[in-house]
């Protein structure tokens, strides 16, 4: 017997890896964590014309309580060891966002002596925003695509190696 | 006053110290005897003709076979400016600290030992200001070969944009 149209109007019927995704992508706490110049347009973003928060992201002051690290700014060799510290203290399951040119490949000061090119090399990225800085639109546009790319995601029959990546259990 | 009066009532009073005085340059400069810099500069702050009371500018310079240090000079009272310049071998540079004159110069004086690695004898806290505490060697000078990798970290990235330092290596 088809279980459509005899349960009661308040009971709704989901997928448990679609709900689990859904509730993850709905509240994205991501660091507050800016680099550099980009750290402004993360704070337009934050703020209330461009309101990130309806999508559920807020922002928290530790590593320990965030989903979602955005990395906004120059990425300095001194500061990628720190970064890949706090990175390393976020919990499972984490995201990150590469925000701006520097952060996606050194941008503008690849050559220099003291920055490291690009925060793929001590992290996994799930999403990259290119800009310089993006725009808060452009930022927003990068956490749907993260949002997307949550749904995705099959947390039942895989789990995270701890490094942002789904493997197989088996 | 202009510049080259400060550099000549430097000169009567320190007739050894000043061992040159460029006058056609942007900024005329004099060149002062490393041993002589901390008093010279306490002369031209205290000296009420002078009253140079603000270190506007502390820099160094390598120039292949020496490394200058740079000072800039500024007097909020008689709103008149000037430079002193020393030399200073390329090996183990050192020259005394001029802290114990302005307070300004010490984030400064840090800033010249991390970036050329000219130690300021004297200084209150002479350690690198921006750099890692374990990165290799000086990067402004002239010679300084960027590592390829720190802690794990690769330093070259494959991309579009042509290194323009690839052919140096």
């Amino acid at each position: 017997m088809p279980l459509l149209n005899t349960l009661p109007e308040y009971v709704l019927t989901t997928k448990t890896d679609e709900m689990l995704n859904w509730m993850r992508k709905s509240s994205l706490w991501y660091m507050l964590f800016g680099l550099a110049c980009c750290a402004i347009e993360l704070m337009h973003t934050g703020g209330p014309r461009a309101d990130i928060d309806r999508f559920g992201a807020a922002p928290r002051a530790s590593a320990r309580q965030s989903d979602l690290m955005i990395v906004a700014g120059t990425l300095t060799l001194k500061m990628a060891l720190r970064t890949r510290l706090l990175y390393d203290q976020m919990p499972d399951p984490k995201y990150v966002i590469s925000m701006g040119s520097c952060s996606n490949c050194g941008g503008l000061f690849q050559l220099a002596y003291s920055v490291c090119d690009g925060v793929d090399k001590i992290l996994p990225v799930d999403v990259y925003v290119p800009g310089c800085p993006p725009r808060p639109e452009a930022l927003t546009e990068g956490l749907l695509k993260l949002q997307e790319k949550i749904m995705t995601e099959r947390w039942l029959t895989k789990q995270s190696n701890g490094h942002g990546e789904l493997v197989s259990e088996a | 006053m202009n510049p080259v009066q400060v550099y000549e009532r430097t000169k009567e009073r320190f007739p050894a110290a000043v061992l040159e005085v460029v006058e056609k340059a942007i900024d005329p400069f004099a060149v002062i005897d490393p041993a002589a810099i901390v008093d010279v500069c306490r002369f031209l702050r205290d000296d009420l003709e002078t009253a140079m009371d603000c270190l506007s500018n502390q820099s160094g310079v390598d120039y292949k076979d020496r490394i200058e240090v740079v000072y800039h000079l500024f007097s909020y009272r008689y709103r008149h400016s000037a430079v002193l310049k020393v030399k200073l071998p390329r090996d183990n540079p050192a020259v005394a600290t001029v802290e114990t004159v302005w307070n300004s110069a010490n984030w400064m004086e840090r800033e010249i030992f991390d970036l050329l690695g000219v130690t300021f004898e004297g200084h209150s806290d002479m350690r690198r200001i921006l750099m890692p505490e374990d990165w290799p060697g000086y990067p402004l000078r002239k010679d300084f070969v960027e590592p390829l990798e720190y802690h794990g970290i690769s330093t070259v990235r494959d991309s579009a944009i042509i290194r323009l330092d690839a052919k140096k290596k």
